[in-house]
């Protein structure tokens, strides 16, 4: 199996000094679900954001290693964020659709691009919609403000507009952290449908998740990979007794 | 139990009514004064408010006929005051809350913009003086004064459009870019329409400053009586609030209906200005699509 992304050595410091990653290394697999666990404050976040830039935007003192996608360090500070951007997805853990319509929500990450094509868009947007199971509910009000849709629409929106930029990766930072079961349940199927075409890494929400969707898992602790294996491995042998004690439940 | 509200002030309910009574007196006793003054000014002014007076220039040493040329004027300062400021006020709002890092450099900056706020506006005149009307040559003209009001009005602008745009949810912000949004893309498309209704806050209150000064405007561009429209930036022009000192105070045998009149004028120029920003906020709130 092809290797999509390779970390290396991964550090990262903010500048309080609070959450960091330490050493660490992962390689992730194309077209696989691997699934980040671990107790709250390990790094998985950090380490998600550390994929596609966007811990440019917080207060970071210091990123070390190196995290090569399809070999080419994105660490690099002369690279193409936009463009990195672009391949490498992100859904949040809370539904945050931008303050636009349900149309222009998915259509922003090529309008930002420079897509003008109307026709082109319209496209996009349906096709983005279909994938991420929303355009059968909101193909009748595309032009409605986002804010309008349930939390679970709004999270499913919210994959779509990720969707439209056709990136490689996704990352999905506990995406269904703020949702029913039911919510929940159309996004794990969309992630089953998704890895066909995509690398997906998500940091789910409880292990249940990570065992419901996972190909692999990584067990995040106090911003080190204690343990990196199959699904299977981890839930029914895991090596070290940390793995062993947060998915049994003793802590986390 | 019954010991428990022995003490008139120590029985919750009584205390809350006492709290209740004070605070809605104390918002009434503020507002009094203004509408106060308000209705004063509508009973003095009003019978002066004909046609001949919005539109006629002033006769008899400005005894009689109209103001025309002073609420043209003021008309000309406020939109010229608007033009130098507001593109440059937001423009350094925008700099200040978006792309300026915490550092001394900027914590100084926004601290002497905040201290410019609180510039007595004669000095601001004076500053104009120097600057505008004699070592640029502008000469006592509108450019001149709306220069001078622009300096004036720049703090407020900037500081109330700063707090509009960090009133932004920093998530919007991550959002965008997460999509490959460049900065700019995302202060444009997300944030300052978000922010609008905010900035508009701001930039009116600073234009209405603006509209109501005599101190800068003082040495700078207006003049003691000029029966004719200014026909040009770089011309002298008459505006309401001189107007209002010259005739309270300079014209002997003033009938105070017409000082009355054109405070009236004076309050009812804002009021509009308000209204108009009013109507604008609402409709973009309406247009918020979320």
């Amino acid at each position: 199996m092809k290797d999509k992304i390779i970390v290396e050595n991964l550090g990262l410091k903010y500048t309080d000094g609070t959450e960091s990653l330490f050493g660490v290394n992962l390689r992730i697999q194309a077209n696989r679900i691997t699934a980040l666990i671990g107790p709250a404050g390990g790094g998985k976040s950090t380490f998600l954001r550390a994929l596609n830039r966007l811990n440019d935007l917080a207060d970071v003192a210091e990123t070390s290693g190196k995290v090569l996608i399809d070999g080419v360090n994105v660490l690099d500070p002369d690279l193409d964020v936009i463009a990195l951007r672009r391949k490498v997805g992100i859904v949040f853990s809370r539904p945050l659709p931008l303050p636009l319509t349900i149309y222009k929500n998915v259509a922003y990450g090529l309008e930002v691009a420079g897509e003008k094509k109307r026709a082109v868009l319209d496209e996009a947007v349906e096709r983005a919609l279909r994938l991420a199971q929303l355009w059968d509910e909101v193909n009748d009000r595309l032009n409605d403000p986002a804010v309008a849709l349930s939390g679970g629409q709004q999270q499913r929106l919210c994959l779509a507009r990720t969707l439209a930029l056709k990136p490689e990766i996704i990352l999905l930072d506990e995406p269904t952290s703020a949702l029913d079961p039911i919510a929940t349940l159309k996004i794990e199927d969309s992630l089953d449908m998704l890895k066909e075409e995509y690398t997906i890494i998500i940091a789910p929400h409880n292990t249940q998740q990570a065992a419901r969707v996972a190909d692999r898992v990584a067990f995040f602790l106090q911003g080190q990979v204690i343990e990196y294996d199959t699904t299977a491995n981890i839930y029914t042998r895991p090596k070290d007794s940390r793995t062993q004690d947060y998915i049994t439940g003793k802590f986390g | 139990m019954k010991n428990n509200h022995r003490y008139l002030f120590l029985n919750p309910k009584i205390t809350e009514k006492i709290g209740t009574v004070a605070l809605t007196a104390v918002a009434f006793l503020t507002v009094a004064p203004i509408i106060a003054i308000v209705i004063y000014i509508i009973y003095l002014g009003a019978p002066a408010i004909t046609w001949e007076f919005l539109t006629a220039m002033p006769r008899d040493g400005m005894r009689a006929g109209g103001i025309w040329p002073a609420i043209v004027g003021t008309f000309y300062l406020t939109m010229g005051t608007a033009i130098f400021s507001v593109p440059l006020g937001v423009a350094a709002a925008i700099y200040l809350s978006e792309y300026a890092k915490d550092n001394p450099l900027t914590r100084n900056i926004r601290l002497a913009i905040i201290n410019l706020a609180g510039i007595p506006s004669v000095v601001y005149g004076l500053f104009g003086l120097g600057l505008f009307v004699v070592f640029l040559n502008f000469g006592t003209s509108i450019l001149s004064a709306s220069l001078t009001l622009s300096i004036m009005t720049l703090p407020v602008i900037i500081t109330t459009t700063e707090e509009a745009l960090r009133a932004v949810p920093q998530s919007f912000r991550v959002v965008s870019t997460s999509l490959g949004a460049t900065k700019w893309q995302t202060i444009r498309r997300v944030i300052l329409p978000q922010a609008l209704p905010g900035i508009l806050t701001g930039v009116v209150l600073g234009l209405e400053r603006a509209a109501g000064e005599t101190a800068p405007i003082l040495f700078t561009g207006a003049a003691f009586f000029l029966p004719r429209l200014p026909n040009s930036p770089l011309d002298a022009t008459m505006a309401l609030p001189y107007h209002l000192f010259v005739i309270s105070t300079q014209v002997p045998g003033m009938p105070i209906k017409i000082q009355y009149g054109t405070v009236l004028v004076l309050m009812m120029f804002v009021l509009i200005m308000n209204l108009i920003v009013t109507l604008i906020r609402s409709r973009a709130r309406a247009r918020r699509q979320w």
